[in-house]
């Protein structure tokens, strides 16, 4: 009886290498920032461990469907609910005044 | 560093067993043998770490060499290739 | 798309404003909005100030392969100081100025006898300290999952060719190292200073998916 994860995936097959590459966008180098500022040792909010078990946790339709830089704010995210560094009303909120500004933002630019 | 159990040319098996969470041996590497090239040191058990807490004791981490042809059936390159890997401990046993 | 206004892309403000997508990042996702709601958020409970933020992004930025490549075309030239790299990569960069931070990274070296390439088939361990973000084929699943069983494919796909007298060995990074390449040194280079050696260190180079550049392409 073997339980491989989506994750692990070294030996299956797969195509060919595309060795296109993109330039990273600001909002994926500031996933890193977060990520790399919330597990200082002087903090230890999150670790490298814990975010890399909340992608594994993604599941694999969602690991599949989502970026790079998608799986880590996902994970960083929950990681920090569970903990109840923040609160889900916080996010929530947070959330809704984000993109309420910058649909305006746009709105009043073009 | 020869903090662990093994040290260098040592011949060691990858157990086979199959846990959830977070495992940082690959699949495609249990119930495999090979040979201990090196301990890399000893640090916090990534599988505890996974979970919010401190992963002490720290764990002896060890690179093992694997024969390409010993992990994949039917390896499509020389007999010489070769792939090392870094596994932890726990997660060894030796081999004959 | 043409703009009304002229934009560019470094609008890291925080303190000032919050950032502002550039008007050709919409659609914007739901997980840009979460990502930027988290940044503010962590910001506002002083979990850490704008300021850490904005220098963790510098941090990286500053981060790009002309590092490895400076620490690898000393090795080149220094046998002693390439005996100092294999032994500890953190102190050997910090003796020209690179702090790698708290990550191990082990170097390999290739020789006559041996090509490496490494991979992490896990997730995506890199030695970003020494040569910046990693490439996105390098966290796909084609290169995670191919790179381990059939190598010499893998490196064809990239243009390499290793003679079969050669060992190909692949090193998955799975736990608490990094990994730098250190690609051997081409012929015809003998009498080039560092500098000018360092233009023949790729990143590609520094991962192992190809050897360094020919003098020739220069």
């Amino acid at each position: 009886m073997t339980i491989r994860r989506h994750h692990d995936m070294g030996g299956l097959d797969a195509g060919s290498v595309d060795a296109s590459e993109h330039d990273y966008a600001m909002w994926e180098k500031r996933v890193d920032a977060i990520v790399k500022v919330l597990s200082t040792p002087e903090r230890k909010l999150l670790s490298t461990d814990e975010l890399r078990r909340g992608i594994e946790e993604l599941g694999p339709g969602v690991y599949d469907e989502l970026s790079y830089y998608e799986r880590w704010i996902s994970s960083a995210t929950n990681i920090l609910l569970e903990k109840g560094a923040i609160t889900v009303d916080e996010l929530g909120t947070k959330m809704a005044e984000v993109e309420a500004r910058w649909t305006k933002d746009r709105e009043s630019t073009t | 560093m020869s903090a662990g159990r093994y040290h260098p040319g040592d011949m060691v098996r990858v157990r086979e067993a199959f846990p959830p969470g977070h495992v940082r041996t690959p699949y495609f590497v249990r119930g495999c043998a090979g040979e201990v090239q090196e301990c890399a040191g000893a640090f916090p058990n990534p599988e505890e770490l996974a979970y919010g807490r401190d992963g002490k004791p720290d764990v002896p981490l060890y690179r093992v060499s694997f024969r390409q042809s010993d992990v994949w059936h039917g390896y499509d390159g020389p007999g010489a290739d070769t792939i090392v890997i870094d596994i932890y401990e726990h997660w060894l046993e030796p081999a004959q | 798309m043409s703009h009304d206004h002229p934009h560019d892309h470094d609008h890291d403000h925080d303190d000032a404003h919050p950032y502002q997508p550039d008007i050709e990042d919409f659609p914007y996702t739901e997980r840009m909005v979460m990502t930027q709601a988290l940044a503010e958020l962590i910001v506002e409970k002083g979990i850490c100030s704008a300021d850490e933020l904005r220098e963790q992004i510098e941090l990286m930025d500053s981060r790009e392969p002309g590092l490895g490549a400076k620490l690898v075309a000393k090795t080149w030239v220094d046998p002693d100081y390439k005996a100092r790299v294999l032994e500890d990569v953190g102190a050997a960069a910090a003796e020209i100025g690179i702090d790698i931070g708290e990550i191990p990274i082990k170097a390999i070296e290739n020789t006559d006898e041996v090509h490496n390439i490494v991979v992490c088939t896990l997730c995506s361990c890199y030695p970003r300290m020494l040569i910046g973000l990693p490439p996105d084929w390098y966290k796909s699943r084609a290169y995670r999952s191919r790179t381990v069983k059939e190598p010499r494919k893998v490196l064809e796909e990239f243009g390499t060719h290793i003679a079969d007298d050669v060992e190909v060995r692949v090193h998955d990074s799975t736990a608490d190292l990094r990994y730098i390449v250190l690609p051997a040194r081409p012929k015809g280079t003998e009498d080039w200073d560092e500098a000018k050696l360092a233009e023949l260190i790729t990143r590609d180079s520094m991962v192992g998916v190809t050897p360094a550049r020919s003098p020739d392409d220069i």
